[in-house]
């Protein structure tokens, strides 16, 4: 099928997109062709396949349902620091897992806050290992990331609807009926999805709070097949299973959001009628104090614990937060070189097989991506020299389906309702991009690559596999001093690794924001 | 024309650098941060080789071996430093490792034979508490005991391996027996040593599974004398760390003079405070002070290569079984 006419053209998106799932799909079949015959999955393969269905479908579940009314309080108010507390929330996502753990524990451990509290009462103290001590962790790491992406949709209703609902004087149900329900029904499944895909790989959380080798998930069983029996065929195979579950997911998601946008807008700030009455005030402000009280505590306490350490790093973690910072920055711009392309394709009509590629990133074990790219790139360079790129890379492949989440339906919005005009004006290529496409897309691309910056800041990933001494990223270096039992030390690179990683989502973020909404 | 002569200068050095031989020597992260090992014996080795020794981490010590795996015969690494001796039959069935020619007066508790790794830390693995905790005397009292312990899974950690072995030594087939009555009392399993140490410090925990060394760190680097480590009577496991070089080293002479330096003064009298293990070799001013304080197990376990080769996947098995439940 031809594109219809419209001012931008799919192949650039298609081309990137197949650059992509090359590149992810050729490092899993470089560990596939260097595997020997390994002895295939056995009982405990499949008993860690399905725990990790379950908790993924947990956390994934328990986080979304509890983002969508702490979305719409956010939606629905105006307060001093909203802002700030909305970037303060996405905070967990992009932690070292060993660093969010310690935050939580401090707050819901044994001799965490909330047992102090309640010991006070003469209750007995919190416990919080097993599968509901994953799905809180996880939904922790997550809330906010669905939470902003419910908040986008939201955000994507033109005021103009509103104004409208308001004046034929629908109430808060009606509202709720005609605009918000539509809305959620396309927004809801993506973010389940990449909730979902995200849970699905998770492997320190899982095993930590989960309590012991019950809660094994597929990562880990890669993790061994690699570590403990190097059987490269069973962790490729392992992988496979991985990809089938992400990819599934993201087809019946795929599936479930459709439906029509909410036509154009002039783009005003929206201004909600809704919600004045003092019930909605109460169950608003319930549900953000609720949400952020959750959030901010446990990041308090990485807080406290990391400010004596500040001062007693030394300079290699500095200079390993140079080394992360300019990966963020890289990685930064790769992603949207990748994900602009791609989500204007998807936008076009040529969704499926694009987006599934872009969760590719997701689906693939990063311990499989590296280890495949290390395969390929040993014969023919120092993978020590491209420690830097690699890690770069792979890290703006992880934030891709973050990026064309939040990109598509805004990109999808802006070509129907700008599509037809610029092309009676002859207005295409470049020239659209820079003058409709790009000016209107700024708040989403800011949060894309604030999220890509900070998620590439507090990233581990490929670079254990690439890094020799002299060239360590922030998250390495924590671990480094952690190994040495530097835990003070540790705790202070945390927290400038929570600085940094927040600081840069703050900023882009900010900055695509500037004019769009106060 | 200062930035030519500058440019100039600098060109010369690189020059200069790479007629310099280069030793590329695996190991694991933490020898190479700045608090571990390796930045004073890099300084130590390159005042006496006339090389470039380059210390590259990865990950612990089965990453490691993982790492020469994937790298295969065309290796660059001519040394690799932190495999363990329930690693080194696999290490060895590999093929890639060339006998060395190290000889020293080894304070180990029993004399090493390995022609083709070399010794250069030890410790034994324990379970670390607070000071002042009335700890139990063996893994039967632990087990019945309320205490709750963090341990490291053995799949992904060099510990969670050790502790398996440590169970298997000691109590051979009725090992399973034990796992079932330490079920209640494993708080919870992490990935690595790091996550289990930390959760240990944060009072998650009353015991962690480390080292009877661990101790010495907190009280030699923090003057913190609140930790201590529990003497179980049916004895305890030995970690040993060794090093070897590739059979496809490109500079082999060099590799075996650095293996020739590891058991040397310079090398051994930097391990106690920075990886915080015993050195293999007593140095010459003896331990630093403190580590006198440590307990000292009155017996020994250490499974041959063979035997923990041959009995991993068995203890493996007995492992998940007993704590699936």
């Amino acid at each position: 099928m031809a594109d219809r006419a419209q001012p931008l053209r799919s192949r650039w998106g298609l081309g990137v997109a197949a650059c992509v799932a090359a590149l992810i799909l050729g490092a899993l079949a470089a560990v596939v062709w260097r595997a020997e015959v390994g002895r295939g999955l056995g009982f405990a393969d499949w008993a860690a396949i399905r725990f990790t269905l379950m908790q993924a479908v947990l956390s994934a579940v328990v986080s979304v349902v509890l983002a969508v009314p702490v979305a719409r309080a956010l939606a629905r108010r105006r307060f001093p620091g909203r802002r700030l507390l909305i970037a303060l929330m996405g905070a967990p996502f992009i932690l070292p897992v060993i660093v969010a753990i310690l935050g939580i524990l401090a707050v819901f451990g044994r001799s965490g806050w909330l047992s102090d509290f309640l010991g006070l009462f003469g209750f007995e103290p919190v416990q919080i290992y097993g599968l509901h001590g994953v799905v809180l962790a996880h939904v922790f790491f997550n809330l906010p990331l669905a939470t902003r992406l419910i908040l986008q949709g939201w955000q994507e209703i033109p005021a103009e609807r509103f104004r409208l609902a308001a004046q034929i004087n629908a109430d808060s149900r009606a509202m709720w009926q005609l605009l918000e329900a539509p809305m959620l029904r396309q927004v809801v499944p993506g973010a389940l999805a990449v909730v979902f895909a995200i849970c699905l790989s998770s492997f320190a959380v899982a095993l930590t709070l989960g309590g012991g080798p019950r809660a094994t998930t597929i990562e880990l069983a890669i993790y061994q097949a690699f570590r403990f029996d190097f059987d490269l065929g069973r962790a490729a195979m392992l992988s496979g299973v991985q990809l089938l579950l992400t990819g599934g997911a993201a087809l019946v998601a795929l599936r479930v959001a459709t439906g029509e946008g909410f036509g154009a807008g002039l783009d005003r700030p929206v201004r909600r009628w809704d919600g004045r009455g003092s019930l909605a005030r109460v169950a608003d402000a319930v549900c953000i104090i609720g949400a952020a009280v959750f959030l901010l505590l446990p990041l308090s306490a990485i807080v406290i614990s990391g400010l004596p350490g500040l001062v007693s790093m030394g300079a290699s973690v500095w200079l390993a937060a140079v080394y992360s910072a300019l990966i963020a920055g890289v990685s930064t711009l790769v992603l949207l070189a990748m994900a602009l392309p791609m989500a204007v394709a998807v936008a076009l009509g040529r969704g499926g097989l694009v987006e599934l590629s872009g969760l590719l990133g997701l689906a693939v074990s990063p311990l499989v991506i590296g280890t495949g790219l290390f395969i390929l790139i040993y014969p023919v360079a120092d993978p020590f020299a491209l420690a830097l790129p690699v890690t770069a890379m792979v890290n703006a492949l992880m934030s891709l389906p973050f990026a064309l989440r939040i990109l598509i339906p805004r990109v999808r919005e802006i070509l129907a309702r700008y599509g037809r005009l610029a092309m009676s004006l002859d207005m295409r290529g470049w020239v659209f991009v820079w003058r409709v496409l790009l000016p209107r897309l700024r708040p989403q691309i800011g949060f894309a690559a604030g999220l890509a910056a900070a998620l590439s800041m507090g990233d581990l990933g490929v670079i254990a596999l690439f890094a020799d001494s002299e060239t360590a990223t922030l998250p390495l270096q924590v671990y480094r001093l952690m190994g040495a039992y530097r835990m003070e030390a540790a705790s202070g690179g945390a927290l400038l690794l929570l600085c940094l990683s927040m600081g840069a989502f703050y900023i882009l973020d900010r900055g695509g924001r500037r004019h769009a909404e106060t | 024309m200062k930035h030519l002569v500058l440019a100039a200068g600098l060109l010369g050095a690189t020059a200069a650098y790479a007629d310099t031989p280069e030793l590329i020597v695996y190991t694991y992260d933490s020898f190479v941060s700045d608090w571990g090992p390796g930045p004073a014996v890099e300084k130590a080795f390159e005042a006496t080789c006339g090389c470039d020794l380059k210390l590259v981490g990865a990950g612990d010590g089965a990453a490691l071996l993982a790492r020469v795996k994937l790298e295969g015969a065309r290796s660059d690494a001519d040394v690799v430093l932190g495999l363990d001796t329930n690693l080194t039959a696999a290490a060895k069935a590999t093929g890639l490792f060339a006998d060395h020619a190290v000889s020293a007066d080894y304070a180990l508790p029993f004399a090493w034979e390995d022609a083709t790794f070399a010794p250069y830390d030890w410790g034994y693995f324990a379970f670390v508490h607070k000071a002042g905790m009335d700890a139990p005397a063996n893994f039967a009292e632990l087990a019945e005991s309320d205490l709750k312990i963090v341990i490291q899974d053995p799949r992904s950690s060099t510990p969670g391996l050790g502790l398996l072995m440590w169970v298997k030594a000691a109590h051979g087939d009725k090992a399973p027996e034990i796992w079932d009555g330490l079920a209640d009392n494993v708080l919870t399993v992490t990935k690595g040593w790091s996550e289990a140490y930390g959760l240990f410090l944060e009072g998650e925990a009353d015991m962690v599974l480390s080292y009877t060394t661990s101790p010495a760190y907190h009280l030699i680097a923090e003057e913190d004398d609140s930790k201590a480590a529990a003497v179980f009577d049916e004895g305890h496991y030995m970690q040993v760390e060794v090093a070897g070089k590739l059979a496809n080293s490109d500079q082999p002479e060099l590799a075996d003079q650095f293996l020739a330096f590891m058991v040397s003064d310079a090398f051994q009298s930097v391990i106690p405070t920075t990886n915080w293990m015993y050195p293999a070799v007593t140095p010459a001013d003896g331990l630093p002070k403190g580590f006198e304080t440590l307990v000292a197990p009155e017996k020994s376990l250490l499974l041959s290569e063979d035997e923990a080769a041959a009995l991993r996947d068995v203890a493996l098995d007995e492992w998940l079984t007993a704590l699936s439940r």
